[in-house]
């Protein structure tokens, strides 16, 4: 079995371009080139350069004693969060903004959900010297106002999405149409595994140093570059991808893959594809995606920004076809604990992306001793608004309990 | 003969074809509206099926399928509400869509049921060239259904031809590279490209589509194609002025006059 995208763009029955015309032009330009750029000298080798010197790789494999304890495992954590801008989405923006020159492009419009993505390209392009266009839905563009503030330092032009419900899914199409109206000299960098082929496949390359790192140095430390388990958080599932890639043929390693369940799959507040979806085309790519029976995309939900989108890659999709990567889901309330979880027995903050990938840990049976990998995509900062709530609920069950113990006290004396 | 083919072998100039969306302004619009173009002159319709993410679409055909949407219409009411069009319509009559929402439908049983209605043709903007030759060309010619494919100023004069191969009623010229919307005119990048597309000599008419919204684009574009479609701004009309009789014909006579 072969996990990787065929030469019409398929892995599987998921992927392919389904794309308008307009859009043709470009994503043939795309498809016809990036493997020949890709395996350039000259590309390999800035790539490489700029990842260490940077983005700060390679990004530490770090075992974490206590999690292992808990767990009763060999539990290391893949470091992404100490990537340049704060997560695993600089890898990708890296790469595409290479890509962009090589193609002689001269603007680059991106989408963003939470602002992760936005600031990687927009960090990129500051450093190359171009435009920088990125379409945030309206909605977000108001709740992550720090995200927003680093772009226009950064330089970019940040634009508000009305269209739609104003999130993820409607900042992509509209980037998406911009593309339509715009096709000469821009490049259009998606931010995950979506997309038309060959995106998908381009996104995870990129991202695939992830898991090259993560075979050497699990070399050195466990003596095998095979680990048992390896768990990331899918949303279109970049971090994931770039995680599982040079694993994807090793049958012997386990590949899980966890979504975000928003309230709980049973409350339609959800965004596990996988679980809710059905095979269908989203942002011109055959794969599951989360419809109505009449092929209309519903609006995901999950607290996590990151993961809120309605689709998953098609390489994922592929993955849970086939049965190749297990997957599980978290919820909001699972996540939250999980992100509280490393951070005080580790000192840790992550990201509420990667705390979906954490919380899937009491879920999963390990064999003792096995060797886990989670991948920590990103960091935390931007999601101290939702870690404050937390720690205030956290505050006020503390309050009720010793108020509780008080008067229990009282009444007996 | 399909009633597509049929216009154009009798009608070479200055055709005037439509698109709504269906659903919208009104649930129930879409026959009346249908009657009210074909009443005033209209020489052909392309019926919208609404998707909640019309990707190739400007701001007004966003509006008019997210209320199309609201107002419940779905692809398996459409063609309930259509099922006897052919008593009162007898004008080429087309649906089109993205390809997500008829995929889910089941191309098959879609292509089989407009044919029974008497729909000629099916546009599906992100349907590729590939994907149908490969999947669906056999189910649309088992149904009689002509498919239409759209070019671009960016569309290599080789993929022309290929898309030339599988049209058959016509090919659907998009004016310039942009999403659905009206704009103020046609310059010289545009009239040169209409140009090239007319010098070509194909084998099947070219109607053009995005951007022509009055008399004036209208005009221009019937200089170079076989005729124009008007989509964004009938839809805003109906927006603002609704989908009466009254309404319609006002409209396409500040076109034909």
């Amino acid at each position: 079995m072969d996990y990787f995208v065929n030469k019409k763009g398929y892995y599987g029955k998921f992927g392919g371009a389904y794309i308008p015309e307009m859009l043709y032009p470009n994503v043939k330009e795309l498809e016809e080139n990036y493997l020949k750029i890709m395996e350039s000298e000259a590309f390999k080798n800035e790539f490489a350069s700029l990842l260490k010197n940077y983005v700060g790789r390679p990004s530490p494999l770090y075992y974490s004693e206590r999690l292992s304890g808990k767990y009763g495992v060999k539990l290391y954590l893949k470091r992404e969060d100490l990537n340049h801008t704060g997560s695993h989405k600089i890898n990708n923006t890296i790469g595409q903004i290479l890509m962009a020159r090589f193609l002689g492009k001269k603007r680059i419009i991106a989408e963003t959900g939470a602002g992760q993505h936005g600031v990687a390209t927009a960090t990129v392009c500051a450093r190359e010297g171009v435009e920088c266009v990125v379409f945030m839905g309206a909605t977000d563009v108001a709740r992550q106002k720090p995200n927003v503030e680093k772009m226009e330092m950064l330089g970019a032009t940040v634009i508000p999405v009305e269209s739609g419900n104003k999130t993820l899914k409607d900042a992509t199409n509209d980037a998406i149409r911009h593309w339509i109206s715009h096709p000469d000299e821009t490049h259009y960098i998606i931010g995950s595994v979506v997309g038309p082929h060959p995106y998908p496949d381009m996104v995870a390359r990129f991202q695939s140093v992830i898991s090259k790192e993560m075979r050497s140095q699990l070399n050195k430390q466990t003596g095998s570059p095979l680990p048992d388990k390896i768990i990331a958080c899918v949303g279109g599932g970049s971090n994931a991808a770039g995680a599982f890639y040079h694993y994807l043929n090793e049958n012997k390693v386990e590949l899980i893959a966890v979504e975000a369940d928003g309230l709980g799959l049973e409350t339609g507040h959800t965004a596990a594809t996988t679980a809710a979806g059905t095979p269908g085309i989203i942002h011109g790519s055959m794969t599951l995606l989360m419809q109505t029976g009449d092929g209309q995309i519903i609006e995901p939900y999950s607290i996590s920004a990151g993961l809120d989108y309605p689709g998953i890659g098609p390489l994922h999709a592929h993955l849970f076809d086939v049965n190749r990567a297990g997957f599980y889901r978290a919820t909001d309330q699972e996540a939250l604990d999980a992100a509280f979880e490393l951070t005080r027995l580790e000192g840790i903050i992550p990201a509420l992306e990667s705390a979906h990938a954490l919380a899937a840990l009491p879920k999963i049976k390990f064999g003792k001793g096995e060797v886990v990998v989670v991948n920590i995509s990103g960091r935390g900062d931007k999601d101290m608004e939702a870690y404050r709530k937390h720690l205030l609920a956290e505050k006020r069950m503390k309050f009720k309990k010793e108020r509780f113990k008080y008067l229990f006290w009282k009444f007996i004396k | 003969m399909n009633r597509i083919t049929e216009l154009f072998n009798k009608k070479k100039r200055n055709v005037l074809s439509f698109y709504f969306t269906a659903g919208h302004p009104e649930p129930d619009s879409t026959l009346s509206i249908l009657k009210s173009l074909e009443k005033n002159g209209a020489d052909m319709v392309e019926i919208g099926m609404p998707f909640s993410d019309p990707l190739a679409d400007g701001p007004v055909i966003q509006q008019s399928s997210q209320i199309a949407l609201k107002n419940g219409m779905t692809i398996k009411k459409l063609l309930a509400a259509l099922e006897s069009v052919r008593e009162e319509v007898t004008i080429p009559l087309l649906c089109m869509g993205y390809f997500n929402t008829v995929l889910q439908f089941g191309m098959e049983n879609f292509c089989k049921t407009i044919s029974q209605i008497g729909i000629d043709g099916v546009i599906l903007p992100d349907l590729p060239l590939e994907v149908y030759s490969e999947k669906y060309q056999a189910i649309f010619e088992r149904y009689g259904i002509i498919p239409v494919f759209l070019i671009t100023p960016g569309t290599s004069d080789e993929r022309i031809r290929q898309t030339e191969k599988y049209s058959k009623g016509f090919i659907y010229m998009v004016s310039s590279a942009s999403v659905t919307g009206a704009k103020k005119g046609f310059g010289n990048e545009q009239l040169a490209y209409f140009k090239r597309i007319k010098e070509m000599n194909l084998s099947v008419p070219v109607m053009a589509g995005f951007g022509i919204s009055d008399k004036f684009t209208f005009n221009q574009v019937s200089d170079y194609a076989a005729g124009g479609i008007i989509g964004s701004a009938f839809v805003s009309h109906l927006q603002k002025e609704g989908a009466s009789e009254n309404s319609i014909g006002e409209f396409i006579k500040r076109i034909v006059k």
